[in-house]
This record gives structure tokens, C-alpha cells and sequence, in this order.
């Protein structure tokens, strides 16, 4: 029973407050849902796209505050990119733009990126 | 921005009245109660004043009372200390709960490397063990109960009169960790057939690092510390005078009415959450739960999450969630109670405290409502 808050640096508290990214798009054209095996926490994103760019891009997550965190983040880093563009970001590159995170919640970021991947290719396999 | 801090189980604010007279002894009574001089005595007499509040409150003789430097030393000494001294009579056998602190936890699971036998009950949804489930585990092998009087977690009270009397009759040793219950629950060692009873100072509003463990006289155990024989030789080491000083003046300042204070506070937190849509109570429901413990599930948000919101807000809290912990695994409390990780996950713990108010707890309802509200919008789980 641990109180983790004092370690998440202000960006990640900036982006775990308010979070512009969170939420659900009507008909999307492309869903990844994610279990996290390390915690057992659940993430979704979803994905609005055209003409092969990502138009629009939001996440839902029962997750902690690094989750939400990165999520968002990895929302703002994708948003306008290509689907190529897209599935160049890793966790690390999250991590980066967080400005780090503790490293027991590294593994929350991984989250984030397996989701989008997973949605880009659920999108890839509705495409062909 | 106001704090609210609602994380009393973790520690307490040290009251000032407690503060105030430790002060003398870091200043001017700073003498080492081994010697044999004027600061010397003065704080041997001051010990010996302290060690007999704390040994009237719980019923006991001042001789049976060994001062510590906390919850988990005591926990630590009654176990090891009487598994060790009776290394080779065959009584090598532990009876304890799955919902122990983990310094009682461990503590066994390090027993068990050095030959013991350890037996974890099981626990019902509220979190109280059967007596009767001691009764059938108990066998001629069998050296001690050991219990958690009151439950850190989910607040349950065990019937430990009852329990005492079965250990009483069948001759093995009861234990119990009331680092919890203490000055909150009746704890009395000659009715309720105590034979240890590990005590702490900072969650009754005393100083960290004291503690005290109380050993039915005429009980054998080693000591874990071997040095100039203080404590009856069974806890070497110059005693913490300050800290014992300040944690006997926070067991005079507690006070019956306290609890019905933190009750009523309690109660009235626990009713407004669970308006909240899909939120459960963890623990009892009756006069059995501690009188400062709320420990609810948010479902479909993570505990972790709310308790970052909450803290935003200025209200401290806690989770037994596996996000918060070190090793990414929620609570074996909420485990052994039935719930599912993903529902221990979505846990929130609030302990109050003598010093909170009621619009304290008027605040925190209105900022749970929006918080939940906010993070169940974040959530893909519906
Ligand atoms: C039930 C229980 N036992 C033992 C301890 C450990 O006590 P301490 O922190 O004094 O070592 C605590 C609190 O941390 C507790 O709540
Ligand atoms: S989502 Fe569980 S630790 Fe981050």
C-alpha cells in the first residue's frame, strides 16, 4: 500500500490531470485493446484514418497514472503521422517525451505501443 | 492547498502534546538509562514510568512489557525468539492468517527455510478467520497462533477472546500484531489469554521506531540481538528514551471518545462512496472493523489512478493495487478476502484519525465523485 505519486515528474503529471486525448471515437476505423500482463490492467485505442494518415486518435485505460500518461503521449506523438510514420514509436520514444518515468512503470509505455500497433493492424487486415 | 490526509494506517501526525514532552529528553535528560548517575537514573526513571502506561493499558505487569524499535521488530522477536527457543523440542509448528502485515508474512516464510512449519488460514469475504479452523490446525507439533488482531488493510477485528481461549486450552502460544487495534480495540492479556502482544507507537499518534512487545511472564525466547543486556536481555541496545517517552504520552492521550469520533466520520465516508455507482466495501460492515479503516472498490478504474487524482486534490490515500506496489502484485489481503486481481486493482483505502473533521470528509465525497466520474470516462471497462 505505497503512495507512488511523488516520483512521476510534472510532465507525466500534466499529461495523467488532464489528458487530451482520452476517450472514444465514434466508428472508428481501426481498434487495438491490450491486456497489461504485468499488472493485469486493460487499454484501448482508436483509430480514425485517412488517406493512409492517422486523422484522428483516442485512448481508454484502466490503468495507472503512467498508463493514462503515456497514452496520451503516445496520442500527441502520432496524431496527423502516417500508418508507416506511426509504427516507427516505441515505448522508448514515449519515455523520452515523459521526460522519463519510474522504472517500475517502464513497462506501462509498452502498453501504449503494443496498443497502437494492435490497431494498426486491425485496420491493416480490414484494408486488405 | 488544504491537506487532507486520510493515510492513517500507514502512520499518524505525532500529536503536539506528545512532541512536547519528548523535547526534555533530546535536551536535557539525554541520559543513558544503564547509568548509574543522576541523568542516568532520570531516564531510567522516566523508562520505567512509560513501560508501566503501556503495560496497565493492555492489563499487564510492567516486567512483561520489552520496549523495541517498532511493529515489525516485536512481530519479528515473538516469532523467531519463540520458534528459536524451542529448537528441538518437536513444537516447530506456526499457525497464522493469510492476511497478516507482511513482516509476520515473511517473518514465517524465513521460518520455514529454517524448519518450520507454517500453516496460512484462510480468511472469509470479510476478512475474519474461524476459530474453529485454529482448533482443527492446531497439532501436538504446534507452538503459536499468531494473528492480526486488526486488519491494516480492510479493517476486520478477529474474535481474539475467542481464539485465546482455544489456545489457552490446547497449550500453544497466542500471538497477536495489534499495531492497529491498539487504543482502537479492547485488548486485555489476562482475559482474552494473550501470551504476546506486539505494539507500535507512530500509528497512535507517537514518534516512528518504538514499538513494545508484551511476553506473558514466564515465557522463554531468544533474543535477536545480542549485546549489554537491556530489556531483560531479551532486546540489547540503549534504549530510545525520547521515543518511549513520546509513545507512552500517546497512549495517555488517546481516548475512548476518539473512536466514536472516527466512527461517525467513518461511517458517514463509507455511506456517501457507496452512492457511487459499482463501488463495494472491502471488510466488515458491524461494530467488527476498525474504527478508522474505509477500503472500497471503484471497479473498472485503477486504484492507483484515483489515488494520483486524490492527490492532486490534496487528500492523501493508499491502494492495494498491483500498480502501486514494488512487485507489481495487488494485495494478498484483498486476495485471501476473494477478490479477483483486476477487483484489487480497483481499490482505495482511506484511514481516518482523531484529528479529522466532518467537512473534511464532506470534501473528499465531492472530489471522489468527480474524480471517479472522470477516470470511468478514461476506462474502456464499463
Ligand atoms: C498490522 C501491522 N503490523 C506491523 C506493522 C509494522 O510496524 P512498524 O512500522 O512499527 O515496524 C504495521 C505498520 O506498518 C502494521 O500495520
Ligand atoms: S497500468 Fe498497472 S502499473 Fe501502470
Amino acid at each position: 500500500m505505497k503512495n507512488k505519486f511523488e516520483q512521476y515528474n510534472k510532465q507525466v503529471m500534466k499529461h495523467f490531470l488532464k489528458p487530451k486525448h482520452a476517450g472514444k471515437i465514434k466508428n472508428p476505423d481501426a481498434v487495438g485493446r491490450i491486456n497489461n500482463d504485468m499488472c493485469g490492467d486493460l487499454m484501448e485505442i482508436y483509430l480514425k484514418i485517412e488517406g493512409g494518415k492517422i486523422k484522428d486518435i483516442k485512448f481508454q485505460t484502466m490503468g495507472c497514472a503512467a498508463a493514462i500518461a503515456s497514452s496520451d503521449v503516445l496520442c500527441e506523438l502520432v496524431l496527423g503521422k502516417s500508418l508507416e510514420e506511426a509504427k516507427e514509436i516505441d515505448n522508448k520514444k514515449i519515455i523520452r517525451e515523459l521526460g522519463g518515468l519510474p522504472l517500475i512503470k517502464l513497462h506501462c509505455s509498452v502498453l501504449g505501443e503494443r496498443t497502437l500497433r494492435k490497431a494498426i493492424e486491425d485496420y491493416e487486415s480490414k484494408e486488405k | 492547498m488544504k491537506q487532507i490526509y486520510l493515510d492513517n494506517a500507514a502512520t499518524t501526525q505525532v500529536d503536539k502534546k506528545v512532541i512536547e514532552v519528548m523535547q526534555p529528553y533530546f535536551s536535557e535528560k539525554y541520559g543513558n538509562a544503564s547509568s548509574q548517575h543522576l541523568k542516568g537514573q532520570e531516564a531510567k526513571r522516566a523508562l520505567e514510568e512509560s513501560r508501566s502506561v503501556i503495560a496497565r493499558s493492555i492489563g499487564a505487569r510492567s516486567d512483561e512489557i520489552i520496549f523495541t524499535s517498532g511493529g515489525t521488530e516485536s512481530n519479528n522477536l515473538a516469532l523467531k525468539g519463540l520458534f528459536f527457543a524451542n529448537k528441538g523440542t518437536g513444537k516447530n509448528h506456526i499457525i497464522t492468517t493469510k492476511i497478516e502485515h507482511d513482516c509476520v508474512m515473511n517473518a514465517c516464510k524465513w521460518l520455514e527455510e529454517q524448519g518450520a512449519r507454517v500453516t496460512y488460514l484462510n480468511v472469509d469475504e470479510q476478512g475474519f478467520v474461524d476459530p474453529e479452523d485454529i482448533r482443527k490446525a492446531i497439532t501436538p507439533e504446534t507452538l503459536v497462533v499468531s494473528i492480526i488482531h486488526g486488519n491494516n488493510e480492510i479493517g476486520t477485528i478477529q474474535p481474539i477472546g475467542e481464539i485465546g481461549r482455544i489456545c489457552r486450552e490446547k497449550q500453544v502460544y497466542f500471538h497477536i500484531d495489534a499495531c492497529q487495534s491498539y487504543t482502537k480495540a479492547r485488548i486485555n492479556v489476562k482475559k482474552q489469554n494473550l501470551d504476546f502482544v506486539t505494539l507500535n507507537a507512530h500509528k497512535i499518534h507517537g514518534p516512528k521506531g518504538v514499538g513494545a512487545l508484551y511476553i506473558r511472564d514466564g515465557v522463554k525466547i531468544e533474543p535477536l540481538a545480542h549485546g549489554g543486556r537491556h530489556e531483560k536481555n531479551l532486546r540489547s541496545g540503549t534504549e530510545n528514551i525520547p521515543g518511549i517517552i513520546g509513545f507512552a504520552k500517546a497512549v495517555k492521550t488517546s481516548r475512548n471518545s476518539d473512536i466514536k469520533k472516527m466512527e461517525k466520520l467513518r461511517d458517514k465516508l463509507i455511506n456517501g462512496i457507496l452512492k457511487i455507482q459499482n463501488t463495494n466495501l472491502n471488510g466488515p460492515k458491524d461494530e467488527n472493523r476498525l474504527c478508522n479503516n474505509i477500503n472500497v472498490c471503484f471497479n473498472n478504474i485503477e486504484g492507483e489512478a484515483i489515488g494520483g487524482y486524490l492527490d492532486a486534490y490534496g487528500i492523501s490515500s493508499s491502494t492495494g493495487s498491483a500498480c502501486s506496489s514494488h512487485t507489481l502484485e495487488s494485495s494478498h489481503v484483498l486476495k485471501a478476502i476473494g477478490l479477483s486481481d483486476l477487483q484489487a486493482n480497483t481499490s482505495l483505502r482511506l484511514s481516518l484519525s482523531k484529528f479529522n473533521k466532518e467537512e473534511e470528509i464532506d470534501y473528499v465525497l465531492e472530489v471522489l465523485n468527480k474524480v471517479v466520474g472522470k477516470l470511468r470516462r478514461m476506462s474502456p471497462v464499463k
